[in-house]
């Protein structure tokens, strides 16, 4: 399977921060979730992804082609969505573009209008001024305008409503059917990563804790519940998180191992956001 | 094609579009040689993964549901179809057992209950 995202052991030093051994690739046509707590090295990686910041060792390919070497070339390709506007603020859309049209070979302003249409963005404005989800939509009018390949959203969902996470994630859908686009979207929201995401990467503390088919991975955890005094050595083994309360114990679990189970135990699908607390739990 | 997505539900929901496209295959509702919509379609219509669509597919791709025909797209198996034949015999006769269990369970005699089929039959007939 062809590659949007390759990264091959990837590590950056900062005081009081390292990112550790990172390897993971996205295939392409598909989405990519990110997930981690604040601080587990999501955005770090995402920089590093875009030579933002200066890696301390690893390798990144972008369509199979070394990040840095062939930069000017893949940045064509490549649309970003970060959590902060990077357009000039006190500009408006017609300004912005007109910037914009100038770093890319293949800007379609046609393309560009439809969705500034499409969102409803007001050319009347600066786009300073914007609220959170039209500055969102606006880098994603922006990356599409240059028909990005590979899509890259650091904290997209965060501080959007309900109706506009549900509107990104509809964009989405559309930007990958043709199964020539990739997108790779970090985020704490892992409810929108357990509906469209075809792959996960959770990290935590620096370090890659999974990878793969997201359906793989939620399928490898459930969340167990019951009596203390129900359950065997040989089965905490297998425990994440185990949590002793005084009404009984939580834990997340190993779902190969659910048949050690007495049927005292409740067992229940993990989410996301389970498996990532139940992980810091156990720290 | 209809198909709803149940969060809550306990099945996973690659089982649950499986479930649904058989059923209305099986009830006729789907008829032979329609069209599906494509996996990438289906993904983006229901805001779901690509990966969990590829898998409801080729699940019933293998049960002879549905074909694949190569630069075309997905559609609903003829009925000459030999796995979708097979299965829906298989289904028949799981139906045939049921009923004679609850026939005897009732108390009918066989006769009863081959005449209670022939009803059924005909009932059926009628109505086409």
């Amino acid at each position: 399977m062809e590659n949007a995202i390759v990264i091959k052991n990837l590590c950056k030093i900062y005081s009081g921060f390292e990112l550790k051994d990172v390897s993971f690739n996205l295939p392409k046509g598909y989405i990519m979730g990110f997930a981690g707590q604040n601080g587990a090295g999501k955005t770090t990686t995402i920089r590093s992804i875009l030579n933002m910041i200066k890696i301390n060792s690893g390798e990144i390919t972008i369509f199979g082609k070394d990040n840095i070497k062939y930069e000017r070339e893949i940045k064509q390709d490549v649309g970003v969505v970060l959590d902060e506007l990077y357009f000039t603020r006190h500009l408006k859309i017609k300004s912005i573009e007109a910037q914009l049209k100038m770093f890319y070979d293949n800007w379609n302003s046609e393309v560009f209008k439809s969705y500034i249409e499409r969102f409803k963005l007001p050319y009347n404005k600066k786009c300073g001024d914007f609220s959170k989800g039209m500055k969102m939509k606006l880098m994603i009018a922006a990356a599409l305008a240059h028909d990005a390949k590979l899509l890259i959203l650091d904290e997209p969902t965060s501080g959007l409503d309900p109706v506009a996470r549900d509107e990104l994630l509809d964009i989405f859908g559309e930007i990958i059917e043709d199964g020539e686009h990739s997108i790779l979207f970090s985020t704490h929201i892992t409810a929108d990563i357990e509906r469209v995401a075809d792959y996960l990467t959770i990290l935590y503390n620096g370090k890659i804790y999974e990878t793969g088919e997201k359906d793989e991975i939620m399928e490898k955890y459930v969340v167990i519940k019951g009596d203390a005094a129900d359950i065997n050595e040989e089965i905490k083994k297998h425990t994440i998180g185990f949590h002793n309360y005084r009404n009984g114990f939580e834990s997340l679990y190993k779902a190969e191992y659910t048949d050690l189970l007495p049927d005292s135990v409740v067992v229940e699908k993990a989410s996301i956001d389970e498996i990532m607390v139940y992980i810091a739990k156990e720290g | 094609m209809n198909i709803v997505i149940k969060n809550k539900s306990d099945a996973p929901i690659y089982e649950q579009i499986k479930e649904q496209i058989r059923e209305q295959i099986l009830d006729g509702k789907a008829k032979e040689n329609e069209q599906l919509p494509s996996i990438r379609q289906l993904a983006k219509d229901l805001k779901i993964s690509v990966i969990t669509t590829t898998r409801a597919y080729n699940d019933l791709m293998e049960e002879g549901f549905i074909v694949s025909v190569s630069g075309k797209g997905y559609f609903v198996a003829s009925k000459t179809n030999e796995l979708l034949r097979e299965r829906l015999i298989c289904e028949m006769e799981n139906g045939l057992e049921a009923a004679v269990v609850n026939g005897r369970n009732a108390g009918l005699s066989d006769e009863e209950i081959k005449t209670a089929l022939e009803t059924v039959l005909k009932e059926i007939s009628d109505s086409e």
